[in-house]
């Protein structure tokens, strides 16, 4: 079996939200024991609702949040508690594309600075070196040269992204984690970024970390998927496996749910009662008893484990095999 | 035949901007009938939410003007009546949802009260029996515990909650059509599920014509009956669902459509559509998506195409040049 090139066990992370000075301190359970493993030139995705915790596990392996509990290992060291000058050689290894195109740009930077930046501290490039390069990668990602000179304002959304997805390509990174690149994009836009985020895949050697709401994008980009509800995983899958054979009830109802540019197809929808539950006070037993069809008792007491039930299929519901 | 309860008719709809005006919806016709909904579909800036507030006549005449067309409701032409008139008219005859519900609700007020407000503004009722109204269509969309809800601030709720209350507020006059401008576009899927279920329940129930602006083709398949696709201010094309999502005539809804990741299709590489939409202020001269068309003809950078009927009734319209011709694939443009 190959190396795993992230690995992440059984991470914890918490935030403390305060009420006043004498209340009871309280804490926002973003990330709740969550394990996974990505393998060096695929994509892993994690899906899930808003508030799900699915940034904040992207956040914890580029190690801009340090996890409460649990390891992350990149590339056979564990990274989750060195200090910032021990990340720093490593910042060019994994880098991130953010979701909205328009506040992750200095909007006082020419794109080309832009660009160029991440050369500037990883390396000692003369500035015509790193001119030359930037515009290299300019093409890659379908703008030109002359795009160098301007500001990000005079850019559209599409354009804007792939000027992010340029400068995390700059250091040539080993994994880039994609949090929603897409979903502030308009369809045809949309397309357009998918693709060249899968031809920069072949070409560079890329791995990703997709994070993503949209299960139908997440479908075509991934190779393995994981849905997250309330901060932990609750079901880990290889694409085909996971749309055709689901089975965890949430991944159910969320498969569903998703409306098919189809008219034809009349399908059923699983309509999940009330809202997502308060990450400050999470329920006891299964963290989806509350709104799942198939509730039981053992399902109010008992918190599920993680279990395997079939090649790199993973499951945490007490009844993955009667439903 | 079924009546028709909204008509629009070659509406104009412009913007000042750098003290001269742009375009913002050109030209744009189409009808609603009663207890139907019809989709209205396009990217971001192609002008159908400026289309719902010329309707509902809530654009700010200080930089923006309606400067042609009709808006009949019940044979009326809203954009005739006065302001006075108008008020009556919102709520009453035509209500609106909009996308973001935490920000359309005013936040320093209990829901309960702004539920009344608009009920007692449309009926002349006692507030005993308007607070009993309100709780009502709080029950009616799905709320589990009304009482708490009409007590509770909107920061309270959750996106969900926030967006059924909306569609309470705009349900509790009984209005004859209902605007809902992108109304799940802020929402989780599991969320959007229960909403979109809730608006075809309203519509069987009360015969209510519904407007759904909407940017996601999956929406609009699941939902409407008749479906106008805008561009750059325009309407493109015009049909029945069915026959849009099998047979696109014109070549930015082919696009669109293609452009969509669909759900269990196994693919792994989308067709897409080259290039942006075009800049208000710096139209192309002729077709509007001539740039981004791989069909384009000398003619479609020349002559802006006419939208044209494509069947006796009127109810399947497009507008391209290559209705009267064989298209050919235009490799470069």
């Amino acid at each position: 079996m190959s190396e795993a090139l992230v690995s992440v066990k059984n991470v914890v992370k918490t935030f403390p939200v305060n009420k006043g000075l004498f209340a009871k301190k309280k804490f926002v359970h973003a990330v709740n024991d969550v394990s996974f493993e990505i393998m060096p030139g695929e994509t892993f995705s994690l899906v899930g609702e808003s508030g799900c915790g699915k940034s904040t596990t992207g956040r914890l392996i580029d190690h801009l949040l340090t996890p409460d509990a649990g390891e992350i290992w990149f590339e056979g060291k564990e990274i989750s508690r060195i200090s910032q000058n021990e990340m720093r050689p490593l910042r060019s290894d994994i880098q991130m594309i953010f979701q909205d195109p328009y506040g992750s740009l200095n909007p006082r930077m020419k794109v080309q600075d832009l660009i160029g930046e991440p050369l500037l501290i990883h390396t000692n490039m003369s500035g015509g070196e790193r001119l030359k390069k930037v515009h290299g990668l300019l093409e890659v990602v379908g703008l030109s040269p002359a795009h160098g000179e301007r500001y990000p304002h005079e850019f559209s959304g599409g354009q804007r992204q792939r000027i992010g997805i340029a400068r995390a390509l700059t250091v040539n990174p080993k994994l880039i984690i994609a949090d929603e690149p897409v979903s502030a994009l308009d369809v045809s836009i949309q397309a357009q970024v998918l693709n060249l985020l899968q031809k920069l895949q072949k070409d560079y050697d890329l791995t990703y970390l997709f994070i993503s709401h949209d299960l139908s994008v997440v479908e075509m980009i991934s190779d393995r998927i994981a849905v997250m509800y309330l901060g932990t995983i609750v079901e880990t899958a290889p694409k085909r496996e996971l749309y055709s054979n689901p089975r965890h009830p949430y991944t159910r109802a969320l498969l569903s749910a998703v409306p098919v540019p189809d008219p034809g197809r009349k399908k059923k929808r699983i309509i999940l009662e009330g809202d997502l539950p308060s990450t400050t006070n999470l329920p006891d037993g299964c963290l989806f008893h509350t709104r799942c069809p198939y509730c039981t008792d053992k399902c109010r007491k008992e918190r599920p484990m993680a279990r395997t039930i079939g090649e790199g299929h993973i499951v945490k519901c007490h009844y993955n095999n009667k439903m | 035949m079924s009546e028709k309860l909204l008509e629009v008719k070659n509406l104009r709809t412009e913007f000042k901007r750098d003290k001269s005006w742009v375009t913002a919806v050109n030209h744009v016709s189409f009808s609603i009938n009663r207890g139907e909904i019809l989709g209205l579909v396009g990217e971001s800036g192609c002008g159908k939410s400026v289309t719902s507030l010329s309707i509902m006549r809530l654009l700010a005449t200080r930089n923006s003007k309606i400067s042609e067309g009709e808006v009949l409701i019940n044979s009326r032409d809203l954009l005739q009546i006065n302001k006075k008139a108008m008020c009556k008219v919102r709520g009453r005859e035509i209500a609106m949802i909009f996308q973001e519900p935490m920000n359309s609700l005013n936040p320093c007020m209990r829901i309960g009260r702004q539920l009344t407000e608009a009920i007692l503004l449309h009926n002349e009722i006692s507030k005993e029996a308007a607070a009993s109204r309100a709780y009502d269509v709080l029950k009616a969309v799905g709320i589990p515990e009304p009482n708490m809800t009409l007590k509770s601030y909107p920061h309270q709720l959750s996106g969900g909650m926030c967006q059924r209350v909306m569609i309470a507020m705009a349900m509790s006059c009984e209005p004859e059509l209902l605007i809902a401008d992108e109304p799940t576009t802020a929402l989780d899927v599991t969320i959007q599920a229960q909403i979109l279920e809730l608006m075809e329940e309203i519509r069987e129930k009360r015969n209510t014509g519904i407007l759904l602006i909407t940017h996601d083709l999956g929406v609009v398949a699941e939902m409407c009956s008749r479906v106008v696709v805008m561009y750059a201010g325009r309407i493109v094309e015009e049909k029945p669902v069915k026959e849009l999502f099998e047979c696109p005539q014109h070549p930015y809804t082919q696009g669109l459509i293609e452009s969509v990741p669909k759900l269990g299709s196994n693919m792994t590489s989308l067709p897409s559509i080259p290039g942006s939409v075009p800049d208000l202020a710096v139209m192309p001269k002729g077709c509007k998506f001539a740039p981004r068309c791989k069909f384009a003809m000398e003619i479609c950078r020349e002559q802006e195409p006419s939208l044209e009927a494509t069947d006796e009734t009127g109810t399947r319209r497009c507008r391209c040049h290559l209705l009267h011709t064989d298209r050919q694939e235009v490799t470069s443009v």
